[in-house]
């Protein structure tokens, strides 16, 4: 069934002179749509253009309306010669193609040329209406909204979650087509750009058929990537969380938890758990390095074996029969098991969803590009991740957890071998949630043990531990077993209860490599890959200790390959768990005591390890009731029990990095016994504290901190560095590699000092080593080995930074701040030291109407400099003490830019720059035109830079996405009643003085 | 203190700056708070970053890229300022390091020069947009904070009154911007910094040189600058459109604010606009029709009963209250002589740019060297003013009406009354007077820049 897409061009400003003669511009534009076109008149001889255009109609099927973007082309008309393009837009309609979100898209948007960035901007109105269809064998999925938020979005409730939907699309990278050899660089660019949003339009289509196959209507935790794979093509690939989600209606509490009438039977262990005999040959979750060598080592014969399984085909892998733990473990198994794979890409949840955490489990795969047999085909690719996400399950259910939260998918390219890596944290989790069928067997368990500490306690069998890890009864509960330490990938549970504050831990790591081609390359990183993924987790592991924290969360490695290194970088936010035991101190130990000096410097080091300790301790706030644990922690001996039953259960995989048996029991034993371990010990001590005043962590909220305000920045930072050095060892290369990530930090901070207190949350940092070649800019351009003397550029690039300001850290101050709102809007004003929303858009509950009139009172007042409506961008889910009235539609955009005046604009940090405000100027623009005034969880997918110094060339690709929303102030609403009164009062005030 | 690393290269151990400058303390404070002590060491030793840069790169790696770009375009005013000064990132980094930047959140000149960088990139990427203001508000590319952008607009076209009195009454072409170099040899004012402010006083010129209505709120609407700045822009405006000279020795005494003064009068009663501000009026230009009318008063010096009764009139009003009466009888018909032939003079354009020269010379100086006050000066101009009222002869009663309203404002200028009191003169006796509305601005300027002898 068709549907109407309607577009009107209204005016256009600040247009580029194209014509030099007159300094002016005739300017007209073309408006495509799939394979229709229209075109307005040309108006002639200006820079600000008022075309006031008819409305252009197009009937379209809504195949198309969901995989093609609205195309705009603004040209400046030439008698003689061909018209000259000025530059494009491109508006993806999905928004308006979902009844709840968008109606109209009307407002400015950037004229964008690929190669001369924004000339210019438009004002463009569209409108769809569309007719229902209820074609059962229809190829569309209009309505299912998309949300890139990783947890329920703020103003729906979650019925059901149906849990992983996965979709991914294949085609040939017109950069690398023959016809790339004569076109010009514009139109190749533009070709790309048009292509990957054709693509992403399909994988959300189809995304959007197995969800409404599922029964749901949304998903959530939407995270699209694109691998540029080169010659054999580009994948547009996408994963996320099914699930059935209701509006709330705006103006009911909306403050409460989501999930407001479950918590009657909140789910627990049994006290007494029977325990069955797990088939435990599956490798330990901290030692991933098991599952990559298994992985890796079959690279080349991996790409024989054909997929068992087509995709949605669901054969039970169940077979094996997981830990039966109990009754609720049988149902929520037998509810999770009849998919697939029961992974979530959510990493918060409603309360009561998640019942216990396991651990990470994360799996990585060595892959060769050229081996693809049919490039333009998805099967390869799909039997690729499918092998993985089986291996994720597995380890799983090692772990005795029957889900994986906090999924994600990632991979990394250098020539033609890739890394495809997954992870996860295992869990537990509420059936409740995932099947109508299943939920009334619960009701039974009505012993609840403390929702803050029941997360943390052990999904797995103490008896079979799958990896050795000291057990503990809860600090919380005293009931159950909680681990020594919990790493995780997810957000930190909003019932868990900390102990002081939060920080940024992060391991980094360097690795040479030989330089190779094809098979042996593919082997040489699948060696050296468990290593890397061991010594990250040992500094982890140390740094955690050294900061005298229990648990990371929002734990993400990311491993990149260079042509002769690796590349690892491991960042999460540590903090301590009041439930789980206090960490041990470090203890350093020197193999043999050989001489007197020697013995002299470990104890010097212990000295300064303990002092950083100490220091760090009162640094971060962290006071645990040491006395308690003396009493209470008592009635069984757990600790040398559970060591006990370790011993016997100890598989015989490589389990050094948590062998923890080591002398003492609750001192961290960092033996000494080469110059390594003396760099790591050196490593660790010179990581920078922060100054103060500064706090940050890489999840969504900062733990220990509650006290936020609403002032909020967003920033990107991208580094390239060149290492001129050939000859580096590997420690001299980590050296380096720490003191670039910290002086990022550091140069961070500088530039924030200005906002003391704040807050960095979500810091997200990303590494890369581009190809040696990285001169080569456009494939047809002839190679070019220059003399200059690098061996490989290092690429850091920070994509994301969000800084949340707040005043002081106490309760007291908070209270008063709080009160300060309450007196209105200009006190508060005072601490955020960002411009504020607009004020229209923050009076009522559902403000679109009015933000519409806006935004046309704006372009009515035009050239005299309508306000711009001011965006904030956030890679956080949500604003601080602000609330989400409206999920606008998903941002997903892609572009390119390229220069061939590469020193005329300022060289490549002027190119990128510019590039950067440019994308978020246009993500604005059109946030801003479907009546939004905020992006919430932004995030900067891929940034890929080329260049190429000696041609005066440089490229860029640039992939955001994010949630489009409509907030108001929370201040504005709990204002309300006493802004009655202060009105009358003002009012009489006002008629008085009149 | 203690040195924490000792590790140096050879190649930067060995020059002799580094060993002269290890004795400073601030620099010593400095090493043990960074890393890689050696690098940074050098950054400090060596007079410019660019030398340090340099030597990093021979050293290690080299940073290639480095961008930082927020949302909300975060920019640091000082850093703005060092920017508008037209310091090099490397001089500016050096004035940051000396200002202690590096005590603030453990920064290192690495840090710095990052930060310093990425700032004045953002600026130049902004200055596009500061040569049209207006834009500023409409455009997407930045998302500035409003009152950081007023703050951006005001302290861009913020300029050197130094400078702005070298460039005054010149023409605004390209030749002038070539002897920018010497200018700013000679202000002390960076070449750049100096090119943008020429470049300032360029466009806004363009923009408001054909424009109707008052000068200063041209200039406002379209550059949205505060009203004393736009107050001197509109006096560089008229200053540069009718190139008075300003340059000349004798004239060397005087700074921009006096001329700024003195632009603002004429703009007041020399123009079109002048007289009926209800009229769709041009500020920039002298009202051709008012200097013709000048020529008229002539009469006051030709007619020789007219000139006796005006020197009887004026001696009478002053005798006993000026200490240089004497000298001023005498000298009476020369003084008068002097204003009203420069006044019928000014139908030609040399020598409405003559001017303020012409002013000085034939009557300031006189005045100057029979040792009048300010004070006497004014008084003997208000009372020769006034006295040209009384002759029953002098006709041209319209022009004198203006006169009325020039005395008035006069009296109120702040800037004379206070110029009044500083300077001190002798002068001679009074006279008669006589005068006309043009005389009278000449008398109010000869006034005024006496009191800045």
């Amino acid at each position: 069934m068709p549907g109407k897409l309607k577009a009107k061009i209204v005016a256009g400003r600040h247009l580029p002179v194209m014509d030099r003669a007159s300094d002016l511009t005739d300017a007209f534009v073309e408006v495509k749509f799939g394979n229709t076109t229209f075109k307005t008149d040309v108006y002639p001889k200006s820079l600000n253009p008022q075309w006031n255009s008819e409305w252009f109609k197009f009937e379209v099927d809504d195949e198309d309306l969901q995989d093609e973007p609205l195309q705009i082309t603004v040209l400046d008309h030439d008698t003689y010669s061909a018209n000259d393009a000025i530059g494009k837009v491109y508006i993806d309609i999905d928004p308006l193609l979902s009844s709840e979100a968008a109606t109209v898209i009307s407002g400015w948007f950037p004229i964008y040329d690929t190669i001369h960035g924004i000339r210019g901007e438009i004002n463009v109105l569209v409108k769809v209406d569309l007719f229902n269809d209820l074609n059962r064998f229809r190829q569309s999925s209009c309505g299912v909204k998309f949300f890139c938020t990783t947890s329920i979005p703020r103003c729906y409730r979650a019925a059901l979650v149906h849990g992983f939907v996965e979709e991914l699309v294949v085609n040939e990278d017109p950069e690398y087509q023959w016809i790339d050899r004569i076109r010009t660089p514009r139109a190749s660019n533009e070709a790309r750009q048009r292509l990957i949003s054709l693509m992403s339009g399909e994988l959300q289509r189809k995304i959007g058929l197995k969800v409404l196959e599922m029964g749901g209507n949304a998903v959530v935790g939407y995270l699209q990537c694109f691998d540029l794979e080169g010659e054999s093509g580009l994948v547009v690939r996408a994963i996320g969380t099914a699930c059935t989600l209701d509006k709330l209606i705006p103006g009911s509490e909306i403050k409460e938890p989501v999930f407001s009438e479950d918590p009657t039977h909140p789910l627990s262990v049994p006290p007494t758990p029977l325990r069955t005999l797990p088939s435990s040959s599956s490798p330990p979750p901290f030692s991933p390095s098991k599952l990559c060598s298994r992985q890796s080592s079959s690279s080349d014969t991996d790409l024989s074996l054909t997929p068992k399984m087509g995709m949605g085909s669901g054969i039970s892998v169940g077979k094996e029969a997981g830990p039966l733990k109990t009754l609720l473990r049988q149902q929520a198994q037998s509810a999770l098991e009849q998919r697939e794979f029961p992974f979530f890409t959510l990493t918060c949840f409603p309360p009561g969803f998640l019942v216990h955490i396991g651990g990470v489990v994360s799996a990585r795969s060595v892959k060769l590009l050229d081996r693809i047999h049919n490039p333009d085909e998805p099967e390869t690719r799909d039997a690729w991740w499918e092998e993985i996400r089986q291996e994720i399950k597995s380890h799983a259910k090692a772990l005795g957890c029957h889900a994986v939260v906090g999924y994600s998918e990632s991979t990394t390219i250098c020539e033609e071998v890739c890394i495809l890596s997954a992870s996860g944290t295992a869990a537990m989790l509420n059936p409740r949630f995932m099947r109508e069928g299943s939920v009334c067997v619960y009701s039974r368990f009505d012993d609840a043990s403390p929702p803050s500490c029941g997360f943390c306690h052990i999904p797995y069998d103490e008896f079979n531990m799958p990896f050795p890890a000291q057990l503990t009864y809860c600090y919380h509960c005293r009931r159950q077993k909680v681990p020594d330490v919990l790493f995780t990938t997810i957000d930190l549970p909003a019932e868990a209860a900390v102990t002081g504050k939060g920080c940024l831990i992060q391991a980094r790591l360097c690795r040479t490599k030989k330089k190779a081609q094809g098979e042996v390359n593919a082997t040489a990183i699948s060696n050296l890959l468990p290593f890397m993924e061991y010594e990250l987790h040992t500094q982890l592991m140390n740094k955690l200790k050294l900061r005298c924290m229990n648990a990371l969360f929002g734990l993400r490695i990311q491993i990149s390959v260079g042509e002769n290194m690796l590349l690892g970088l491991a960042s999460a936010t540590g903090v301590y768990l009041s439930a789980l035991p206090a960490p041990g101190g470090i203890q350093i130990a020197g193999k043999t005591p050989s001489d007197l000096s020697y013995d002299q410097h470990i104890s010097t080091m212990q000295k300064r390890i303990n002092d950083t300790i100490a220091m760090n301790k009162e640094l971060y706030n962290i006071h645990p009731p040491e006395c308690i644990e003396e009493v209470v922690g008592s009635p069984i001996p757990d600790r040398q029990r559970s060591r006990l039953f370790r011993s016997t259960s100890e598989s015989s995989d490589e389990l050094s990095e948590l062998d923890l048996s080591h002398g003492k029991k609750d001192a961290f034993v960092l033996e000494i016994d080469d110059t390594d371990a003396v760099e790591d010990i050196q490593s660790l001590l010179t990581d920078a504290p922060m100054p103060a005043g500064f706090y940050s962590c890489n999840t969504e909220v900062m733990p220990g901190i509650y006290n936020w305000t609403s002032g909020l920045q967003m920033f990107t930072s991208v580094r390239v560095y060149r290492l001129n050095n050939a000859n580096l060892t590997n420690q001299g290369l980590n050296k380096i590699f720490t003191d670039l990530c910290e002086n990022l930090l550091k140069s961070l901070y500088f530039k924030l000092r200005s906002m003391i207190p704040c807050c960095l949350c979500h810091l997200n940092f990303t590494v890369a080593v581009p190809e040696e070649e990285l001169i080569q800019v456009r494939r047809h351009t002839p190679k070019n080995t220059s003399p200059i003397l690098f061996i490989f550029p290092i690429n850091i690039l920070i994509k994301l930074c969000v800084f949340v300001c707040f005043p002081g850290s106490g309760e007291n101050e908070e209270q008063l701040q709080f009160s300060m709102e309450l007196c209105g809007e200009s006190t508060s004003s005072n601490n955020q030291p960002t411009a504020k929303p607009s004020a229209s858009s923050s009076e009522r509950c559902s403000p679109l109407p009015e933000v519409r009139s806006r935004s046309l009172r704006s372009t009515r007042s035009l050239p005299c400099g309508a306000p711009v409506t001011v965006v904030k961008m956030t890679p956080l889910s949500f604003l601080p003490r602000t609330r989400i009235v409206k999920y606008l539609g998903i941002i997903n955009m892609f572009f390119i830019r390229e220069t061939t005046s590469l020193r005329e604009e300022g060289g490549v940090s002027g190119f990128l720059h510019s590039f950067i405000a440019e994308v978020f100027a246009m993500v604005r623009a059109h946030v801003a035109a479907l009546g939004g005034n905020a992006v919430v969880s932004y995030s900067m997918k891929e940034c890929v830079f080329m260049e190429n110094p000696n041609k005066n060339q440089a490229q860029c690709l640039i992939n955001v996405s994010g949630d489009a929303v409509i907030f108001v102030r929370e201040s504005d609403q709990e204002a309300i009643p006493p802004l009655i009164t202060c009105g009358q009062t003002s009012t009489t005030g006002a008629d008085g003085t009149t | 203190m203690q040195i924490r690393y000792a590790v140096f290269t050879p190649i930067l151990c060995r020059t002799q700056r580094f060993n002269c400058a290890i004795n400073n303390t601030r620099l010593q404070m400095l090493f043990t708070q960074t890393v890689p002590g050696a690098i940074y060491l050098l950054a400090t030793v060596s007079p410019r970053l660019d030398r340090y840069i340099t030597l990093v790169k021979a050293y290690k790696m080299s940073m290639e890229l480095d961008v930082f770009v927020g949302n909300t375009t975060i920019m640091d005013m000082e850093v703005y300022q060092l920017w508008l000064d037209g310091l090099t990132v490397s001089d500016a980094v050096k004035v940051r390091m000396d200002e202690g930047a590096l005590l603030e959140c453990e920064a290192n000149p690495e840090v710095l020069t990052s930060d310093t960088m990425d700032q004045f990139r953002t600026f130049q990427m902004c200055e596009r947009l500061l040569h049209s203001p207006t834009k500023l508000g409409s455009q997407l590319l930045y998302q500035i904070p409003a009152q950081n952008q007023i703050i951006l607009i005001e302290r861009y076209y913020e300029f050197d009154s130094v400078f702005a009195r070298e460039v005054l009454g010149k023409k605004l072409s390209k030749g002038t911007k070539k002897d920018l170099d010497d200018i700013s040899c000679k202000t002390g004012i960076t070449l750049k910094s100096c090119r943008r402010q020429f470049d300032n006083f360029k466009r806004v010129f363009k923009v408001v040189e054909e424009l109707k209505g008052p000068l200063v709120e041209n200039i406002q609407r379209h550059f949205l600058l505060s009203d004393t700045l736009a107050r001197d822009y509109a006096a560089i405006v008229f200053f540069a459109n009718s190139r008075f000279e300003t340059g000349k020795r004798k004239l060397q005494y005087l700074s921009f604010q006096d001329f700024a003064f003195c632009a603002g009068q004429l703009i007041s009663y020399w123009t079109i606009g002048a007289m009926d501000s209800m009229m769709e009026d041009m500020d920039v230009d002298l009202e051709k029709e008012f200097l013709n009318e000048l020529k008229d008063l002539k009469v006051l010096v030709n007619d020789k009963d007219m000139m006796d009764q005006h020197k009887i009139l004026v001696c009478a009003a002053l005798r006993g209250k000026i200490k240089v009466y004497k000298l001023m009888e005498v000298n009476f018909k020369n003084l008068s002589r002097a204003l009203v032939n420069l006044a019928s003079k000014l139908t030609h354009t040399k020598d409405v740019r003559d001017l303020f020269i012409d002013l000085v010379e034939k009557f300031i100086e006189p005045c100057r060297y029979d040792r009048w006050t300010v004070a006497e000066i004014t008084l003997f101009l208000t009372h020769y003013t006034n006295a040209a009222h009384c002759l029953g002869t002098f006709r041209h009663q319209m022009i004198w009406d203006r006169y009325m309203g020039v005395i008035k404002s006069s009296q109120c200028s702040p800037l004379l009354h206070l110029s009044l009191i500083k300077v001190n003169y002798l002068s001679p006796t009074p006279s008669i007077s006589s005068v006309s509305p043009p005389v009278n601005i000449l008398n109010e300027l000869n006034t005024f820049l006496i009191c800045k002898l």
